[in-house]
């Protein structure tokens, strides 16, 4: 997986409308009131999905990411904007596997966030197995 | 008068500006005049107080007392367990408050 | 009762070390406010009128006697001296140091319990029926289910920034005692030709503009409750309106898609959902059930209860509820003396509590949405020993659903959002019908008080409901007739021109008489209300 804090130095992500009417781009970025399902068709070109969260109280890119995750898309899915640490987890468990925020992050306290919970009650897009799962072997 | 108010960082508890710190104690309350914003902006950047905001209030004999009722009951405490009020011996305190 | 594995204790466990350094991180100064209230208020921590305030959660309402003991000691060591029991069956300190709540989480966590969203845009602590596995007519304990989702519903990683917070009840009678269809969710267990399934009401709430949830699928086979919950829940963090936090509740949502097309949005999602295996077996739903079992009740023991003492009787005639076995009873213990706040209990009355259940009911209590404890596994032949002991306690009040028994938010004297105080305006109706044989006379009768819009005291689901407002500057009461958070659910209407706390307690006592003048033999207050309309009690209260 490829955890890392993003750092910029590429080109970047065109919006959806733009995608949707330039078909050579590989790189999207998604807004929280835009459908991820529009994106579901051409997942398999899809190099970098950049979700936004202007405020990290907004949580629909989270559900974005876990509908393009279980339509299969593999490809780098960066949460980017207003992410702080004490999101971070959840952020991962989404499916995100790349973080772009607008104020640096402290790598310890990124660590310990990601390092913090040994199992999960409900499964999601990392791939975790739910504790029901452990327990019944 | 304006006083500025807000609670404690670490305990939760309703604390008063008295124009150079904090006191639970409302008679010790200044009045901020229009300096209000800037005293809250630099005490709220040094964590002594958390949620701090700017009330008006009147002088009156007994120490300033705020125009809202919600503030007054902030200044004593809950008005339905006097025993737990920062005036416990002065049955007549919850009288203050309405 | 459920008994944490080693699963369930690292979950808290990690909450408790995460939650201890956010509050470090806090005090040094590394995370602003504006950071660090979201995250506290999803471990139950809110900053009110006078200091902090901690919601522990009791899952479902249901405590063994060494939590409810735990309780005690948190109010006694960390708090002064007292708890307030809540209408999401929980427990609130009103008292609370931040430097102290990681070391009180530590206490909670030693004796299985949290805070975890008891507060925030997350989905709430499950409630349920306090009656649940004792009441006499259940299809099924509703408690395993509310359990399984506990679990999916805790750290949820997609549902923790929801549009708004989000409240789920579960029932398994006809009876409706946890104001089911007043959630955000409501799920009732029914039974279809010999199978239990889940009825799904979704978009029910108070607040400023409460609303009854509409029955969005009448039968989800339990199998998939988790994933249709998942699918019901997804469609709102997508669509659920987030511009305004007034209208960003999941009622608004469907009120505005109406039923039908949410319906049909949750049905493809779940379409899709199902797929993913979010369901655990049935083996999991057995481990978690098998806890919930029965006590061993000896159901040969004695039925008859000696009714000598006139004082006794009248408590059992009030607060005593049938129990599936006989021999056995459900006790209510009513936190609503007259003079009391409705809800709070010392540390001494905790502590009793948990020595009764202990000795007497099995190692259990519930607390209820009515803001009373019950002790529900009590042999009849123990009922006059824990009577007395409860009234020794003062905890011995037979009011329960009588005008009496208010349930009241804690109000302007506590919390920061609140416009007028709730619990002197309890206080002076509990005090105006003091009497029991009066209260008795005007039979059930659920009175509701809040102290603001947001109805954390249940004002529209009242027979009789105030709400608290501000009139310039001063305290004000609109009084509402007609409403019901039980089985026969209704919003209240408001009377007309509100009142002053005199005023409130004089108009509910020409609608009491009103009534007395009106109703019909063996119609409760609410019914005559539904029968003849507000027009007459209009009319008695504003002549």
């Amino acid at each position: 997986m490829v955890e890392h804090i993003h750092s910029d130095g590429e080109e970047p992500a065109v919006t959806l409308d733009a995608f949707l009417e330039q078909s050579n781009a590989t790189a999207v970025r998604l807004e929280p009131d835009e459908d991820a399902r529009a994106l579901i068709p051409f997942l398999d070109r899809l190099a970098l999905i950049e979700v936004a969260f202007p405020k990290f109280r907004d949580g629909r890119g989270y559900s974005s990411a876990r509908i393009l995750r279980e339509a299969g898309y593999t490809g780098e899915l960066r949460a980017q904007g207003d992410v702080l640490v004490d999101q971070i987890a959840y952020l991962k468990r989404c499916g995100f596997d790349s973080f772009a925020p607008e104020k640096s992050l402290n790598p310890d306290d990124v660590e310990a966030a990601l390092t913090r919970w040994p199992e999960h009650y409900q499964g999601a897009a990392d791939g975790a197995v739910p504790i029901w799962k452990l327990r019944h072997g | 008068m304006k006083l500025l108010t807000g609670n404690d960082l670490k305990t939760g508890f309703v604390t008063w500006w008295t124009g150079a710190d904090w006191s639970l104690h409302i008679e010790d309350a200044a009045d901020v005049g229009e300096q209000g914003e800037a005293i809250l902006a630099a005490e709220e950047g040094a964590r002594r107080v958390n949620a701090p905001y700017i009330i008006k209030g009147e002088a009156t004999p007994e120490g300033p007392r705020p125009a809202h009722i919600k503030d007054r009951i902030r200044a004593l405490g809950p008005t339905v367990r006097p025993d737990l009020t920062l005036k416990p011996a002065d049955p007549a305190a919850g009288d203050w408050v309405i | 009762m459920y008994k944490y594995d080693e699963y369930d204790h690292a979950m808290v466990d990690a909450r408790v070390a995460e939650f201890s350094d956010q509050v470090r991180r806090r005090l040094a100064g590394e995370i602003t406010e504006d950071q660090f209230k979201p995250l506290r208020l999803m471990n139950g921590l809110y900053l009110q009128l006078h200091a902090y305030m901690l919601r522990v959660a009791v899952p479902y309402g249901t405590l063994d006697s060494r939590q409810m003991h735990m309780l005690a000691h948190i109010a006694r060591k960390y708090d002064r001296d007292y708890g307030h029991f809540t209408t999401r069956q929980n427990i609130q300190y009103n008292w609370i140091k931040l430097e102290d709540a990681p070391a009180i989480l530590e206490d909670l966590a030693s004796v299985e319990m949290h805070a975890i969203q008891t507060s925030g845009n997350c989905i709430r602590n499950i409630s349920s029926d306090q009656w649940a596995g004792a009441a006499a007519d259940e299809i099924t304990d509703p408690r395993p289910w509310a359990e399984l989702l506990r679990q999916w519903s805790s750290f949820h990683p997609e549902f923790s920034y929801l549009p708004r917070k989000f409240k789920i009840a579960v029932i398994a009678a006809e009876e409706d005692r946890a104001a089911m269809r007043l959630h955000d969710i409501g799920i009732q267990l029914v039974e279809k030709d010999g199978v239990h399934g889940a009825a799904f009401y979704v978009g029910g709430g108070m607040g400023r503009t409460p609303m009854i949830a509409p029955l969005i699928k009448e039968f989800v086979p339990l199998e998939d409750m988790l994933s249709y919950a998942e699918a019901c829940l997804r469609v709102y963090n997508r669509y659920g309106r987030r511009d305004n936090i007034y209208k960003a509740r999941i009622k608004i949502l469907i009120h505005e898609l109406g039923a039908d097309e949410y319906r049909r949005q949750v049905e493809e999602e779940f379409a899709h959902v199902k797929s993913l295996g979010i369901d655990p077996p049935k083996a999991e739903f057995d481990r978690i059930a098998a806890q919930f079992a029965m006590p061993p009740l000896d159901a040969s023991a004695p039925d008859a209860i000696d009714r000598s003492d006139p004082d006794f009787a009248v408590w059992v005639d009030q607060n005593v509820a049938k129990h599936k076995v006989s021999g056995h009873a459900i006790v209510n213990i009513s936190l609503k003396p007259v003079d009391g706040i409705p809800g709070d209990a010392s540390s001494a009355q905790i502590d009793l509590m948990a020595d009764l259940a202990e000795k007497y009911s099995h190692d259990e209590l519930r607390v209820t949405h009515a803001q009373n404890i019950v002790l529900p596994h009590v042999r009849k032949a123990d009922l006059y020993a824990v009577w007395q002991a409860l009234d020794a306690a003062g905890l011995a009040t037979p009011n329960l659903d009588l005008i009496s028994d208010i349930i009241a938010c804690p109000g302007l004297d506590y919390c920061s959002l609140a416009n007028a105080r709730s619990i002197p305006v309890a206080q002076k109706i509990a005090k105006r019908f003091a009497d029991p044989v009066r209260q008795r006379d005007l039979g059930e009768l659920k009175l509701k008080i809040s102290g603001c819009i947001n109805a954390c005291g249940h004002h529209h689901a009242g027979h009789i409901g105030i709400l608290g407002v501000d009139r310039k500057g001063t305290e004000n009461y609109q009084l509402s007739l007609g409403g019901s958070g039980a089985e026969d659910v209704s919003l209240g209407t408001i009377t007309g021109p509100g009142f002053d706390e005199d005023g409130v307690v004089d108009a509910i006592e020409r609608v009491t008489d009103k009534y007395l003048e009106t109703r019909t033999e063996g119609e409760r207050f609410v019914d005559t209300f539904r029968r003849v309309g507000m027009a007459p009690f209009k009319e008695a209260i504003y002549g």
